[in-house]
């Protein structure tokens, strides 16, 4: 009797340890990937590195100001598309719950979301990149601005709908027309979530490659004409990555790294905003 | 609500909002002002209105026409090679035969493999967060790495498997005896692993949490340890919750192109075996893309899209019909 | 003496296929306190909604019949002329909890996007807060957030805040259910102030409450009216039975 409860607990016991064991240990490969980015990025990357463009083949040094310059454009334009109007159907979703136009437009929302981003790019370059007869960063804007969407979209939702009715309803009773219900009230009110999803969005498209492939395509020289084709930090680092030369590689690394510690800051930075910015209900 | 915005109103007549009060207060100059005002705001209340309608509805339109995009650019391959093109066993442009067999195989493989790596760690993430310790700086710490792992971008995954992984694969793959190249699908499946983690690990702690605390009560009070309580409860009570994480986890698995692109070994042909390298649809598709020199290649690689799509699409709805499921 | 200020012909409201108020017909004359009250779910709160047009807002509500507001029929107005012409005060205190307390007297302005000069906000945050009684707690701490305040001051900033728009009806639904004693007395002396300059329509499931304050009584019952009388012939000597149990507690 008392050794098959001891068998029991320690059962229980070993499956605790077992559990614990697993979940740290999938952390170690994380731990070791920026470590080992840090390490071999933090090194290559000074104001030469930052304000150069590539050397050919043969040449050292060189440095990836294009790619710097090309995702802060890409970027900046996706957002002004996706953010005003993921935050428009974020309220819309919010407002209008139970209407049918609601309900295919979440379900559309839900696919785009599992849409892998290679297929967005194939969509980006019929849509833009054909009819406009060459690659361009507007295409690869276009095809980031499609993967922020579901996620502006969905945290808008998310966040407006946890706001209590009592807060519509004082707006309201105060003759306040519907937008300035909204504008003033509901979305000030709910910025924080908006805003965490707003900057999460634009971590996760900074590193995105897959649609950029064949819609901003590359440049090996600094550009800021949107319609022409244009280098960012990803494909900057996929194309130098899978090269063959050692010089490459280094500032591949150097953008890797860089790249890394953006995604990391803005992670950060959308936990303490999310925080800081807390209206208090 | 709508029929309210449909009626044009006529401007209230000021006099019987003005009378009853003492005519000199402030309060009853900006009366005037205010209702003057209304008068716009209820023609910017309609633009409004009207506006998020639109946006949503474009966002409809948004899907519909990925949707045809992908179906009608690829009408020239899915004429030319009908049903026969998933069975294909051959993928050769130069000779315009286009089977995508090699791809199909490549894609289940990675995924697969990297889910039955990745789900024991996801889960005992889960487990950890959700019912041994749901609070303290500790878990949180865990709870943020793990979303970390999510955020890092996927070149970045691949660069560092290509540069680290790949060498130690080779290492591994020469020990034990077989072809050592280092690129496969096993080091993609690697790579995915890792990467997929997060996805199943949130979801599951989620459903772990929902879990009503009598039921454990009611399970501890007869007796039982952790364990049983984990098993008998919590995992019969939280299986289609968890079973919607896998399915999240998979299609992002599946549609994972950048990494596995950089690690896979980039050939057309069967993999013989785990070790062997491969491509799956979405590598292919980064690969030769730019490179389709003829209609029905690009049209070919357009279909293997579409079936992703598909497939994606497909897969990420059941996950989330069962999430909707389990949270009602 | 007293002329009428809001009167309800034939007025029904719906949730759908549920009707729950029905063909309720009102004459509430202007600067009295008339108290709505009666069982919960028997309408009141509905009813009450109805008046300024906030019953619309929730999902698949209707609403049938006329509500006069000075002979004009307010379902033929534009909801935002109502609501500001009809100030309304909820069971729960909701001061916007992203605005100070100075902005959430003048919100009705600020939010609506109408700019006054700096002096005349001045004088209507002062104004309104003095006529609930607030003004002396709170003047020395203007610029902080409304949700600091305790819950009766919530309520009574939330009073002052419908008072800044200067309406002319002013509906309170339940206004202390969720305060304290010493706070629900405090409203309720507010309610004999605000009488002066106001219309004040209380819903209440408080019948000592509706006795204190009010001037008049309306008795809900299942959706309907089921009497409508001065306070004082309500509670001595009603007329229908159903109120006489109600009066009595012989039905919750």
């Amino acid at each position: 009797m008392s050794v098959a409860i001891k068998y029991r607990i320690g059962k229980s016991t070993v499956f605790q340890a077992l559990v614990m064991v697993l979940s740290f240990a999938c952390v170690v490969p994380l731990i070791f990937i920026l470590i080992y980015i840090l390490q071999a990025g933090i090194t290559k990357i000074n104001w030469h590195f930052l304000t150069n463009l590539p050397k050919p083949v043969g040449e050292t040094g060189g440095g990836i100001a294009n790619a710097l310059v090309g995702t802060s454009i890409i970027i900046a334009t996706a957002s002004v598309i996706a953010i005003p109007f993921g935050i428009l159907c974020g309220i819309y979703l919010s407002e209008n719950k139970n209407s049918k136009l609601a309900y295919w437009s979440r379900l559309c929302i839900d696919i785009l979301q599992g849409v892998p981003s290679i297929v967005i790019g194939i969509v980006a370059y019929f849509w833009l990149v054909k009819p406009l007869n060459g690659f361009s960063a507007l295409s690869g804007s276009v095809a980031l601005a499609i993967m922020m969407l579901p996620i502006v979209v969905r945290s808008t939702e998310e966040t407006l709908l946890l706001l209590p009715d009592s807060l519509r309803e004082a707006a309201y009773a105060l003759g306040m027309p519907f937008h300035r219900v909204i504008l003033k009230v509901i979305v000030p009110c709910g910025i924080s979530g908006i805003l965490s999803g707003v900057m999460l969005s634009v971590a996760r498209i900074t590193g995105e490659t897959a649609p950029l492939l064949f819609t901003a395509f590359g440049n090996p020289y600094l550009t800021t004409d949107i319609t022409k084709p244009m280098q960012s930090l990803p494909l900057l680092i996929f194309n130098y990555a899978t090269s063959p030369y050692n010089d490459w590689h280094d500032l591949a690394w150097g953008a890797s790294c860089i790249l890394l510690i953006w995604v990391l800051l803005l992670n950060i930075f959308t936990k303490l905003i999310t925080r800081k910015w807390k209206v208090q209900l | 609500m709508e029929t309210s915005v449909d009626k044009v109103l006529k401007p209230a007549p000021l006099k019987n909002g003005a009378g009853f009060n003492s005519q000199k207060t402030p309060e009853t100059v900006s009366t005037n002002k205010r209702l003057k005002r209304s008068h716009r705001q209820i023609r910017a209340e309609n633009i409004f209105r009207r506006t998020i309608m639109i946006v949503a509805v474009a966002t409809v339109v948004l899907v519909t026409g990925i949707m045809v995009t992908l179906a009608y650019q690829s009408r020239l391959s899915i004429q030319s090679a009908g049903l026969g093109f998933l069975w294909g066993k051959v993928w050769d442009p130069v000779r315009d035969i286009f089977g995508v067999y090699p791809f199909l195989l490549g894609t289940l493989l990675t995924s697969f493999l990297a889910l039955i790596i990745s789900v024991p760690f996801s889960f005992a993430v889960a487990l950890f967060l959700g019912e041994y310790f749901p609070k303290g700086w500790m878990p949180d710490l865990l709870k943020n790495t793990v979303e970390l792992i999510a955020a890092v971008p996927s070149v970045i995954y691949g660069f560092w498997g290509l540069a680290v992984l790949v060498p130690i694969v080779r290492t591994f793959e020469s020990a034990i005896g077989v072809d050592a190249i280092g690129q496969g699908i096993f080091s993609s499946s690697l790579i995915l692993a890792i990467m997929i983690i997060p996805y199943a690990a949130s979801l599951g702690r989620s459903m772990i949490q929902m879990v009503p605390s009598n039921l454990k009560e009611a399970a501890y009070s007869l007796g039982a340890t952790r364990w049983e309580v984990i098993r008998m409860v919590i995992l019969p009570y939280t299986k289609s919750g968890l079973f919607a994480g896998v399915m999240l986890s998979l299609g992002r698995a599946l549609g994972e192109t950048m990494a596995v692109t950089m690690v896979i070994g980039n050939t057309s042909l069967i993999p013989k075996n785990i070790f062997s390298p491969g491509n799956t649809m979405a590598s292919v598709i980064a690969n030769e893309f730019t490179e389709a020199d003829h209609p029905v290649y690009l049209s070919a690689l357009i279909e293997l899209g579409l079936v992703l799509f598909v497939v994606t699409v497909v897969i990420n709805m059941i996950g989330k019909r069962l999430i909707k499921g389990v949270t009602k | 003496m007293e002329s009428t200020i809001v009167k309800s012909v034939n007025y029904n409201a719906y949730f759908g296929d549920n009707h729950v108020v029905k063909d309720v017909n009102i004459e509430i004359p202007r600067n009295t306190t008339i108290a709505v009250m009666g069982p919960s779910g028997c309408g009141k709160t509905t009813f009450l909604r109805g008046i300024n047009r906030m019953h619309e807002l929730i999902p698949g509500a209707t609403a049938k019949g006329q509500i006069l507001l000075n002979g004009e029929d307010v379902m033929e107005m534009h909801p935002i002329f109502v609501r500001l012409k009809i100030g309304m005060v909820f069971q729960r205190p909701n001061p916007f909890p992203n605005l100070s307390i100075y902005d959430n007297v003048i919100a009705g302005y600020k939010l609506n996007g109408i700019k006054l000069p700096k002096a005349e906000k001045d004088t209507i945050v002062e104004h309104s807060l003095t006529r609930v009684a607030l003004w002396n707690e709170v003047k020395d701490s203007l610029t902080k957030k409304g949700s600091f305040l305790s819950g009766g001051q919530q309520q009574r900033l939330c009073i002052a805040r419908a008072v800044a728009m200067e309406p002319e009806v002013l509906l309170f639904d339940e206004p202390t259910s969720a305060l304290d004693p010493i706070s629900t007395s405090t409203v309720e002396e507010l309610f004999h102030e605000l009488k002066k300059n106001y219309t004040l329509i209380i819903v209440t499931h408080n019948m000592q409450q509706a006795a204190r304050v009010s001037d008049r009584t309306a008795f809900f019952y299942m959706g309907e009216l089921v009497e409508f009388d001065d306070t004082k012939t309500m509670f001595t000597n009603p007329k229908d039975i159903r109120t006489q149990n109600y009066i009595t507690g012989r039905f919750s």
